[in-house]
């Protein structure tokens, strides 16, 4: 094929100018502006159901940091609280140290395999009912509600110029998601701090930076993502949308409405069914009673979507206006892919909970819990970490003998004083001493750590050189807790000359 | 020069005038957003001059509404730093060095005190960690010139070693055995074999009994006729394994030839009672002290 000639500008053939351009190519926005979802209200199973996971999610989330756990004088007792000034975590009985940190790296884990194993169940029950983003909204939306109306009264309010009733509406309403969104930063601190002594101090201007500025964030985050940008956030800044359809199959329960018995669809005529006449449409009567309620704006008759969250509160709709009209109900049904098709040809349906899919996940669910349960249930109490000195790597005493200095670190994780008992094995030493501390009859030391903390202790061993086998002669350090019989050891090298 | 300004079709901008090969320059406006920014600049700059220091003067300068300066910043945050310390600090400067070292508390607060002291003014001769460097004593072992105990520290430390500017400083002067001509070659060498012999290491058994005699006119009257060192004048122990210049024939003959005198700057004065104090415990607890 020949080089494709640049074309030369003609004076007698322009291009093609901005009036000139195709109309499809001018003024095309390179956004696509929102339109605004105005969720009518509605009542029903699913809405119950979502009424339920909002009342108890943040019951939890208000409740939990006022719970009490006595820890005994050693620790804070609040049930669940992540102190950072001490490097603590504690979740009723159990207390993490900043180096366990990997048990949340565990929980982490187990709440994604979770919710794909419930996706791959259930569908997007996790956006439709537990997701943060869900609750808050639906809680932002039931005040909006009440203060400006249903769907229709808001939709006329936002069109409606600015009277002193608009200005009162939407500013009550604004006000009002502002109150909760503090609240819901407030209560976030809460999780980090003694929650009475925070509150109190938040209040008295006597809190930290930190927690107010967290307060302020979150009020803000809160503000905008459940009052603006709603379902927004689902579509456009949630990941987990996109992927989800990984974890689904034929045989997900999913939001579903059944094409087969709904075409074609249509208005009913009252005539007709006064009359008794069969009517020549499908079930579906075109009421749009699905798409007013969907809190993302979207008609599930057009399938299963991106932006569907899962929420079921369209079934509820659609069942409401099939009882009035007389038709079965469950024209938008929670049910499977498959069992739809089956319906359709008449066929008996079926809900296979055991599949490869929900098995491989459960295994792994299985597998990283236990794991986890073992860790925690096997979790060491005592644990000891020696730092060499380096510098310098030893010292030689006026009798010829070399001498390695070591900081041994000795943590107590439990909530009671211990005293341990510290001694070298693997070493002929010639001297062995704890700075500050006086050794008992057996030359072993005894190391007092106070609950919940750390000791630190200074420790010097010498040997004579001849008795060393090479440079770097490995021993270890032992230590004891003679109440419990717990042992604890940490390898380490006796340095010397070559 | 042409007072027509071509507008460009496309953009509806103005162009500059510049051209190359058929392609012409538009004179784009910056976007408002950035525009209206660097007003808001300027605007804010204004503020920032009565809030902060700002314009010269001809003999000083604007203070600023508040006198926020970083100096006085730093004088603040170190007079918060004081007075964070400040009980621990009176409590110091009340006790002694034997009950600092056997109050838990105090002591954490001399070593991490005394540590960060030591690595501004001891740390370039005794080494970080006061670990030693050829000539400067290592301050982890047991040996000690002037003494190893809390009270021997804190004296050396306040006055030093050969310091002149200090009366009571340290002092000590071995004379050039060889370089002064007070000793012969072959007693010089004879004196070497006599020394390594205390730690075994001589090489002429011959040489060596020949020295005790030079040792014992000589040497003994400072390092001891057992030549174990006397602290009181800071003369070492030549039987030990430590040498702070080295310890082979050779070293040791260019010790007695021309002598060695080390200097540490006396610190009382230029650190306070209570650094020193603290300075004292923590070198104290480096593994040697006494």
């Amino acid at each position: 094929m020949a080089m494709p000639h640049l074309q030369q500008p003609d004076p007698a053939h322009p291009l093609p100018q901005n009036d000139t351009l195709p109309e499809d190519d001018r003024d095309q926005p390179l956004y696509k502006t929102r339109d605004k979802v105005y969720p009518k209200r509605v009542s029903g199973y699913f809405r119950n159901l979502k009424w339920f996971a909002l009342i108890t999610l943040l019951a939890i989330y208000w409740i939990v940091p006022w719970l009490r756990w006595d820890r005994g004088a050693s620790a804070p007792d609040q049930a669940v609280l992540i102190d950072m000034d001490m490097g603590r975590a504690y979740f009723f009985f159990i207390e993490i140290w900043p180096q366990e940190v990997y048990y949340i790296t565990g929980l982490l884990i187990l709440a994604a395999i979770g919710l794909f194993l419930a996706t791959s169940l259930f569908g997007r029950i996790w956006c439709g009912y537990g997701c943060p983003q869900t609750v808050w909204t639906d809680l932002f939306m039931l005040v909006e509600r009440h203060i400006q109306g249903d769907r229709n009264a808001r939709m006329r309010l936002d069109k409606s110029p600015w009277t002193f009733e608009k200005i009162w509406k939407i500013g009550a309403t604004h006000l009002s998601w502002l109150v909760i969104a503090a609240a819901t930063g407030g209560a976030f601190v809460l999780y980090f701090n003694d929650a009475p002594k925070v509150i109190a101090d938040i209040f008295t201007g006597h809190a930290s930076l930190g927690v107010y500025v967290t307060i302020a964030f979150l009020t803000f985050s809160t503000y905008l993502l459940a009052g603006w940008a709603r379902e927004q956030v689902c579509t456009y800044m949630c990941p987990w949308p996109r992927f989800q359809s990984a974890m689904l199959d034929d045989e997900s329960m999913i939001v579903t409405y059944e094409g087969w018995r709904g075409e074609p669809r249509g208005p009913i005529k009252r005539k007709n069914l006064v009359r008794g006449e069969v009517p020549e449409v499908g079930h579906c009567i075109d009421c749009y009673a699905c798409f007013n309620v969907c809190p993302t704006g979207i008609d599930i008759r057009d399938g299963l979507q991106m932006e569907c969250i899962g929420c079921g509160l369209c079934i509820d709709a659609c069942n409401e206006m099939m009882d009035k009209v007389g038709f079965p109900r469950d024209l938008v049904r929670f049910d499977s892919v498959q069992n739809s098709q089956l319906r359709a040809h008449g066929k008996a349906t079926n809900i296979r909970i055991l599949r490869p899919r929900t098995i491989f996940y459960s295994v792994i669910l299985v597998l990283v819990a236990s794991v986890m349960a073992f860790g925690l249930l096997n979790r060491t109490t005592l644990e000891v970490n020696v730092l060499r000195d380096r510098n310098p790597i030893f010292v030689t005493l006026s009798d010829g003998d070399v001498r390695n200095g070591y900081t041994l670190k000795v943590l107590n994780k439990e909530q009671a004083a211990k005293t341990y008992i510290l001694q070298i094995e693997g070493l002929d030493a010639s001297d062995f001493q704890v700075i500050g501390l006086t050794p008992n009859q057996d030359g072993t030391f005894s190391l007092d750590v106070a609950p919940d903390r750390v000791g630190s202790f200074r420790v010097f061993v010498a040997a004579n050189p001849e008795t060393l086998n090479s440079e770097s002669t490995p021993f270890e350090f032992s230590v004891t807790d003679p109440e419990d019989n717990v042992r604890e050891t940490y390898d380490t090298v006796f340095a010397g000359p070559k | 020069m042409s007072t027509h300004v071509e507008k460009d079709q496309v953009s509806g901008h103005e162009t500059t005038g510049h051209e190359w090969d058929g392609i012409k320059e538009l004179n784009t406006p910056l976007p408002s957003w950035w525009v209206y920014v660097f007003w808001a600049t300027i605007v804010w700059s204004v503020g920032y001059w009565v809030v902060y220091p700002s314009w010269p003067t001809a003999t000083s300068y604007l203070t600023g509404m508040f006198e926020t300066t970083n100096r006085t910043q730093l004088h603040e945050t170190m007079a918060n730093v004081a007075a964070e310390r400040a009980p621990y600090m009176e409590r110091l400067a009340a006790l002694d060095l034997d009950e600092i070292v056997n109050d838990s508390e105090l002591l954490n607060f001399s070593m991490a005190g005394g540590k960060a002291v030591f690595a501004e003014n001891c740390a370039p001769c005794h080494g970080t960690g006061g670990s030693g460097n050829p000539g400067f004593p290592s301050l982890q072992d047991d040996d000690w010139l002037w003494g190893g105990t809390l009270e021997a520290v804190n004296e050396t430390v306040h006055v030093g070693v050969r310091w002149d500017a200090n009366e009571d400083t340290r002092f000590n002067d071995m004379p050039a055995f060889g370089r002064d001509e007070i000793l012969e070659r072959e007693d010089i060498n004879d004196v070497v074999q006599y020394v390594l012999a205390f730690t075994g290491r001589e090489t002429d058994k011959a040489a060596a009994n020949r020295g005790a005699g030079v040792f014992a006119d000589n040497c003994a009257s400072c390092h001891g006729e057992d030549a174990k060192g006397v602290q009181e004048l800071g003369a070492p122990n030549l039987t030990d394994a430590i040498w702070l210049y080295g310890g082979d024939a050779a070293t040791i003959t260019e010790t007695v030839n021309n002598s060695r005198g080390g200097v540490m700057p006396a610190w009382g004065g230029r650190l306070d009672e209570e650094t020193i104090k603290m300075l004292t415990v923590y070198v104290h607890s480096l593994g040697g002290g006494q």
